[in-house]
């Protein structure tokens, strides 16, 4: 297995470590639930370091990006990102990933550990066919520590590291400053819902930011969150995990990216993503609740009226909403919040109900 | 810290402690081990009373957050009296895995069935080997 430069941090702190795509990662550190619950009322602090950074860089990156990404990045500013999926000819899901604009020909892209290399190699063939010869595409994923600090107290643990003023970055926007002296890039965004801030250093460095955030949030209940948390974090506010809600076989309208597809400009996949548009998707990505005992998993089935209809997704004890939840593939005439459903679990068919997404919304 | 595996009962390998109630029934449950493993356990399935089960065949369901886990019958008999109070506080397990966390009381088919389980040295060496 791949270790992250925080691996040992982990160990030290008493983690559950798992193989999650190939990484030595940590699932818990205490409990899911204990680390899942600092995150929403204090701040939870989190290693993705596995995840991926590529750059592309030179006059003609902004065009190679426009025609990987579904996502129209002009108008884009340097010091902001954007989400987007890269679909294939089909119009399937080869990532969704950020595009953070460090400046005018230079792009940043967050991928997602286990399609990082796919990623890489499908944007080069891209640079190829599109004879961008010009176009530098750097991996820079070995050499960047990631970490994510989120939580209603993150901005006031990371202002205490880091000289630049946190208050005015805006939501999906990024500042290029410090933390304890070491070049970062930060940004106001993450995966759980909450306020809160990726950090991106080198990732020999990566330790002593690691362990510093931990020492400075510890009194205002700063934890080391592992994935467990993570996935019901994310899960709660309804964003999507590649590999389970998604993948190459389903499209961004399936799921809920299409406000991330824009049809109106030219890319991969566009002309049939359009046509499924005029027609019309088959099947849908939905949030349900259970309305019965028992917590729906991925894969298993769904029902309806006694007939399998789709599968889950993603599904866990929702521990602030308190609740079984999950998201699944069902027919489009059976995505309208409110639709009874029933889920296999085990040798029992559970009721269950469509809901509107997210599951949870924090106040502002 | 895990707490100490009582004496006064039989355990598996699969982490089930099974105390035998001198009436022909154990009652059973997991170890404090087995739910320090799982953490936050969050839903428990129980068996139906009348139920009838063999040694080491799945008789109830817990799940934490992240994991489904079956819990095996230390022996074959009937399902007796099951724990309700599972569906509606199933973190019992967490707080008092031979105590209140119990899970179902089973009418023993051969009471010899417990001399194929583990004394509480032998599981607690058992653990402690799993732990290195």
């Amino acid at each position: 297995m791949r270790k992250t430069p925080l691996y040992d941090y982990h160990l030290k702190l008493g983690a559950t470590i798992i193989d999650f795509g190939g990484w030595a990662m940590p699932v818990q550190y205490t409990s899911v639930m204990e680390e899942h619950h600092a995150t929403r009322n204090a701040a939870g602090l989190f290693d993705i370091c596995h995840m991926g950074e590529i750059d592309v860089k030179g006059p003609l990156a902004f065009d190679l990006l426009q025609w990987v990404m579904s996502r129209n990045l002009e108008g884009q500013k340097i010091g902001e990102m954007k989400l987007s999926v890269m679909t294939n000819e089909k119009g399937g899901i080869i990532d969704d990933l950020t595009v953070y604009m460090l400046a005018v020909g230079h792009y940043r892209l967050i991928t997602n550990a286990g399609t990082k290399d796919k990623d890489l190699n499908w944007i080069l063939k891209a640079k190829e066919e599109k004879g961008l010869a010009d176009v530098e595409i750097i991996d820079l994923s070995d050499k960047t520590g990631k970490v994510d600090i989120q939580g209603p107290r993150a901005e006031v643990i990371l202002q205490k590291l880091v000289p630049d003023d946190l208050s005015h970055l805006k939501f999906y926007c990024f500042m290029e400053s410090k933390i304890l002296n070491v070049p970062a890039i930060i940004s106001r965004s993450g995966y759980t819902g909450e306020d809160g801030f990726e950090i991106y250093v080198e990732a020999q460095r990566t330790g002593e930011v690691w362990d510093k955030l931990l020492e400075t949030g510890a009194e205002y209940g700063l934890k080391p969150v592992g994935l467990g948390a993570r996935d019901t974090l994310r899960l709660e506010c309804g964003m999507m995990l590649y590999g389970s809600d998604m993948d190459e076989s389903t499209t961004p309208f399936e799921v809920v990216y299409g406000w991330v597809t824009n049809l109106e400009k030219d890319f991969v996949g566009r002309d049939i993503l359009r046509k499924q548009r005029e027609k019309g998707v088959e099947k849908k990505l939905v949030g349900f609740k259970m309305e019965e005992r028992g917590i729906a998993r991925h894969g298993y089935k769904v029902f309806k009226n006694g007939r399998e209809i789709g599968a889950v997704t993603s599904g866990t004890f929702a521990p602030t909403v308190n609740k079984a939840i999950g998201m699944a593939f069902v027919p489009v005439s059976c995505k309208e919040p409110g639709t009874e459903i029933s889920i296999q679990i085990r040798n029992k068919q559970s009721k269950a109900k469509v809901v509107k997404l997210p599951f949870y919304k924090r106040e502002k | 810290m895990t707490k100490p595996n009582p004496d006064n009962r039989r355990y598996s390998k699969e982490h089930e402690w099974a105390k035998d109630n001198g009436d022909g029934t154990i009652t059973m449950g997991i170890t404090d081990h087995a739910q320090e493993l799982l953490t936050d356990i969050v839903f428990v399935e129980l068996p139906e009373t009348g139920k009838k089960i063999e040694q080491s065949e799945p008789v109830a369901v817990v799940e934490s957050v992240k994991s489904v886990s079956d819990v095996y019958s230390p022996v074959s008999g009937e399902v007796v009296e099951v724990n309700d109070i599972l569906e509606e506080q199933p973190e019992l397990i967490n707080q008092d895995a031979f105590g209140e966390g119990w899970i179902a009381r089973i009418k023993m088919d051969d009471p010899a069935e417990l001399d194929n389980l583990m004394d509480a040295s032998a599981y607690t060496a058992l653990i402690d080997e799993e732990e290195h």
